[in-house]
């Protein structure tokens, strides 16, 4: 029978729609363990590619007859041979568009509002790895923050959209991925804003984002204001755009919380977290929309694919805004905590501009989950 | 180290370095050892998981100039 090819696109409907695929992950079982394509109804099978070179006899009898079929590798060439195997067996069947790599760096745009000027806000789902970056449309010009590496992406976005993109943010140094913030600034001209205290040892030049900036994306008025929120890292900064939108970076998820470990300072990051949460938040409007820069689990994603929250319902749902008791919640956020990203501390020094790994390198260094939170 | 045959599987990329090695592999007697050398760097994990799910015995492996060397002896 035939081999199908599915793009990390096709994919990414799939998970958004709740539909069934079967996935055979011809990978490692040690990659298959740590990473792999989620979705609501998406059965699994791991038989790595090497143990399936004499034929494929022996699994037929575990693939089902009735399900869409997607075979995946790292990077594709392994899918490639077992789907032909496949299909040569008499199977209908799949294998996914460069792999998993194409999935961890696939980018999928949801708009999440309108805002009041009649100007747009849209999500960059990055469904293979849970990293959220967002575009701020008004008026001509767009403002983008937490962009991904992918830099391509969010300027065609911004040309497609006729606009001009006239300044970029990252909310905090990130640890879990490579920013694409400074790459699309030099590109454009727009202005990059950091935080400075996270910002220390970066070697570039860019503006500095503290607690009560106002940044105006456009001709009328659509303000983004700066709110200082740290815990996550020293310099951590929110965002309150339109008076509708909190984009809390990596501070506040939808259904968990910010880790403060990944720059080494736990015990001294704690309270800020603490305060940040349980304090600088509760100040806020709860009709405010939540925009994290991340999403850890597939639960998160809403029916059209955004990750997004009122404020007062992850009050009364998350449990990370939920400990009353304070060595409880330090116990939360230092013990037991989850495995630091891969590669973690060499993404901190790229993002700081201190090393400058080739793009094949920097693709590895990103490969499996974000691991920012905590539950 | 006593190398029976030496594979250059250099340039090739996933799922070859594996196909290959297997090949290589089936014409050599038990106790014998293959040295491999790839490029491709997911070689690394797959030919370890493949040495260890066919009995065999990954006995080193380096990485030099982008070149990653390994040597496997035959279960």
């Amino acid at each position: 029978m035939t081999v199908n090819m599915m793009s990390a696109h096709e994919v990414t409907q799939k998970v958004f729609n709740k539909e069934e695929l079967f996935i055979l992950d011809v990978r490692n079982e040690d990659a298959f363990a740590d990473w792999k394509i989620e979705g609501e109804n998406f059965e699994y099978l791991n038989i790595p590619y090497f143990d399936l070179l004499d034929g494929v006899e022996e699994i037929l009898e575990k693939i089902p007859s009735n399900k869409e079929i997607l075979v995946v590798c790292a990077k594709e060439g392994s899918s490639v041979m077992v789907a032909e195997m496949l299909s040569e067996a008499g199977l209908t069947v799949s294998y996914l568009q460069g792999g998993m790599k194409a999935w961890s760096e696939h980018l999928e745009p949801v708009k999440v509002g309108d805002l009041k000027d009649g100007g747009e806000i849209y999500q960059f789902v990055r469904i293979g790895k849970g990293c959220l970056s967002y575009m701020v449309i008004s008026n001509g010009e767009a403002a983008i923050i937490d962009a991904t590496r992918m830099t391509d992406i969010f300027v065609d976005f911004a040309t497609s959209k006729e606009v001009k993109i006239t300044n970029v943010f990252d909310t905090h140094l990130h640890a879990d991925h490579i920013s694409g913030g400074r790459k699309i600034a030099e590109q454009t001209g727009a202005t990059y804003w950091l935080p400075p205290k996270d910002a220390q040892e970066v070697t570039f030049e860019y503006a500095a984002l503290e607690g009560g900036n106002v940044v105006t994306v456009g001709n009328t008025p659509i303000d983004i204001h700066a709110l200082y929120s740290p815990g996550h890292t020293i310099g951590s900064t929110s965002f309150v755009v339109d008076e509708k939108f909190l984009l809390s970076g990596d501070i506040l998820f939808i259904d968990s919380i910010g880790r403060p470990d990944l720059a080494g300072k736990a015990e001294d990051w704690v309270g800020d977290l603490r305060e940040s949460l349980y304090s600088r938040y509760r100040d806020l409007s709860e009709e405010l929309i939540v925009l994290p820069a991340h999403f850890m689990i597939i639960d998160e994603l809403n029916e059209d694919g955004s990750v997004a929250e009122k404020l007062g319902v992850l009050f009364a749902k998350n449990h990370g805004l939920n400990i009353e008791d304070e060595s409880e919640f330090r116990r939360l956020v230092t013990e037991n905590l989850p495995p630091q990203p891969n590669a973690y501390q060499e993404i901190r020094e790229t993002n700081m501009g201190e090393i400058t790994p080739e793009e094949e390198k920097q693709r590895e260094m990103e490969i499996g989950p974000n691991r920012c939170a905590v539950r | 180290m006593d190398v029976t045959k030496v594979l250059d599987a250099k340039g090739l990329a996933c799922p070859m370095p594996i196909v290959r090695t297997k090949k290589a592999m089936n014409e050599l007697e038990s106790g014998q050892i293959l040295e491999v050398h790839a490029t491709d760097k997911g070689a690394k994990s797959d030919l370890a998981a493949w040495a260890k799910s066919g009995g065999h015995e990954l006995l080193k492996d380096t990485e030099e100039n982008d070149v990653l060397k390994f040597w496997i002896k035959k279960g």
